[in-house]
């Protein structure tokens, strides 16, 4: 006991260190946070309530959710693909594809959000074949899609290629030389490894695609009860100085936001725990 | 591929060619898939910024770069990327260290926190401020007694990128650091280095690459912010008009040739970006194998 005591004090800095985080923390996190919950309790329980419930809000709501969660689950399936293509094949301009991967990561959302917005318009490059088979992307939910689909690429990716990376192939070819299918052995051996972070993937895309502003604002179009997102409402709530309303948003917002992490914070936790089981 | 047969017999051979034609299908049709998805949503976004941008000729895209208003936001966004980055390096390092080093209760908390801004919509975090720093807001008054305007002009654009940015550069220390473990910093300590010595000649030399790859990151965000700066900005030209800004009201008042020119401007920042983040990733991979 003694021993890990000394131990842990050998190291200067914690004093320092940990004063500036907290300071960091307090300053630009937790004092500006608590301000969304002291601001919106400015509204009494039914005009709170009124104000996140309206019908246009409800339809905010809806299109946020329907869309972020569509645009993280195509992300789920692709990401997937991609993370074993890059794992297991080689190819030329492997690399290069793998940098790219990245791009909407370091492409500022507004870039991307004009870039898609003209593309995929009725006249553009993409959206006039889409236009032909009757589909119109450009201003509407699709649309809203289609952007928060490239905003959200990296993380489904990004979470499975490492845990794809480190799997054995031992346990593989133990499954098939028992006998196993190809198929049997990715159903049964290799999907449950990654499940977790495949699921952790989805819900980082998924969170991402709820707050997202700066893409989709250009190619969802904002009409009111039909491509309108909830951190629109926000705005909109602001241009019109209404702070305790854009406020009341912000707290519903930030709740889901909450619910997220703790919900990938739990499958990363699961994920260590697979990971650990194996060694 | 050359197949042992005195090892395998004639059965197992067959069925390794086999499996091997069947896995060449597989391998074809994925690959496709992935180009195919990658070339919708990537590549050719990417090719048509470019050439949207020169559409009216090199003339138009130069003039559109130039122009005084578009200028001063590139002058604004490199300030608020020179000020932002180097802060939140500081909070990141310190950050890593009383993570990493040092067991204390609250830590899964503290780590929650410092993620906290990946989760929050930018727009919410733009908010945050407004209420915190406009005229109506809680230090408002004060603010304007003393005479300084945050909200709608700089030191707002600094603030809400400060947050926004605020996890990178400590979310890729801590792994880092982590995997290092504290052994040569003791070392060193008990050899009677004081603390900075320490850092600046054990500490930093391991943790460069993971530093700089955080840098960057933050860098790369600091620039691209849109949502919350839009919020706290108030854009108005030539003073609180970031490059993202920028491109925004160009796009809306039709200027596209302008509005992609600038696009193509800041997506070459990106590329940037990309190309150094490679660079570390194969340095680190490289030092790893030695």
């Amino acid at each position: 006991m003694k021993k890990k005591h000394k131990k842990r004090n050998i190291l200067p800095g914690f004093g320092l260190s940990m004063g500036i985080t907290t300071l960091y923390i307090s300053l630009f996190i937790l004092i500006p946070l608590s301000m969304v919950f002291i601001e919106s309790s400015k509204l009494g329980w039914s005009e709170f309530w009124q104000v996140v419930t309206n019908e246009r809000m409800m339809h905010a709501y809806k299109i946020s959710f329907a869309t972020s969660f569509a645009a993280a689950l195509l992300n789920g399936i692709f990401g997937f693909i991609i993370a074993w293509v890059l794992v297991r094949y080689r190819f030329p301009g492997k690399r290069l594809i793998d940098g790219l991967i990245d791009l909407p990561f370091a492409l500022p959302t507004a870039v991307a959000g004009i870039a898609l917005t003209t593309l995929y318009a009725q006249d553009g490059w993409l959206g006039q074949y889409f236009m032909a088979i009757g589909i119109k992307i450009s201003f509407t939910p699709l649309g809203i899609m289609i952007a928060l689909m490239f905003i959200g690429l990296p993380f489904v990716v990004r979470m499975v290629q490492p845990v794809l990376e480190n799997l054995e192939r031992e346990v593989e070819e133990a499954a098939s030389s028992l006998g196993a299918t190809k198929q049997q052995t990715f159903l049964k051996v290799i999907f449950p490894e990654v499940l977790p972070a495949l699921l952790a993937g989805f819900s980082l895309a998924f969170a991402r695609g709820l707050g997202e502003y700066g893409s989709v604002v250009f190619i969802a179009g904002n009409m009111p009860m039909k491509t309108e997102i909830a951190p629109l409402m926000i705005m909109t709530k602001l241009e019109q100085f209404d702070y305790a309303g854009a406020t009341a948003i912000a707290v519903v917002m930030l709740l889901v936001s909450f619910i997220c992490l703790i919900f990938i914070n739990l499958l990363q936790k699961w994920s260590r725990k697979h990971e650990l089981q194996d060694e | 591929m050359t197949v042992d047969v005195s090892k395998y017999g004639e059965n197992r051979m067959q069925y390794v060619t086999h499996k091997k034609k069947q896995v060449n299908w597989t391998k074809r049709i994925l690959v496709t898939v992935m180009l195919l998805y990658l070339s919708l949503f990537l590549l050719v976004p990417l090719v048509f910024i470019f050439t949207k941008a020169f559409e009216q000729g090199a003339a138009v895209y130069f003039a559109a770069i130039t122009e005084r208003d578009a200028l001063s936001a590139v002058k604004l966004t490199l300030l608020v990327a020179i000020i932002t980055v180097p802060l939140n390096t500081i909070f990141g390092v310190a950050a890593a260290w009383c993570i990493t080093k040092f067991q204390f209760r609250g830590k899964q908390l503290l780590l929650s926190l410092i993620e906290l801004p990946f989760a929050v919509s930018p727009v919410i975090a733009g908010l945050v401020f407004v209420l915190f720093f406009s005229p109506r807001g809680v230090l408002g008054p004060l603010l304007t007694d003393w005479g300084i305007k945050v909200i709608f002009s700089v030191p707002g654009i600094i603030i809400a990128t400060m947050f926004v940015t605020l996890p990178f550069v400590a979310r890729e220390l801590i792994p880092v650091m982590q995997a290092q473990g504290s052994a040569e910093e003791e070392a060193a300590i008990s050899l009677g280095a004081n603390g900075w010595q320490m850092f600046f000649r054990v500490t930093l030399p391991t943790i460069k690459w993971g530093l700089l790859y955080g840098m960057i990151l933050c860098n790369a965000r600091a620039i691209g912010e849109f949502g919350a700066v839009s919020v706290v900005s108030g854009r108005i030209r030539g003073m609180t008009n970031t490059m993202p800004l920028h491109v925004e009201i160009l796009y809306n008042e039709y200027q596209f040739s302008a509005a992609f020119a600038f696009a193509s401007l800041m997506s070459l920042l990106a590329f940037l970006t990309l190309i150094v983040k490679s660079w570390i990733e194969w340095r680190t991979e490289k030092e790893q194998q030695v």
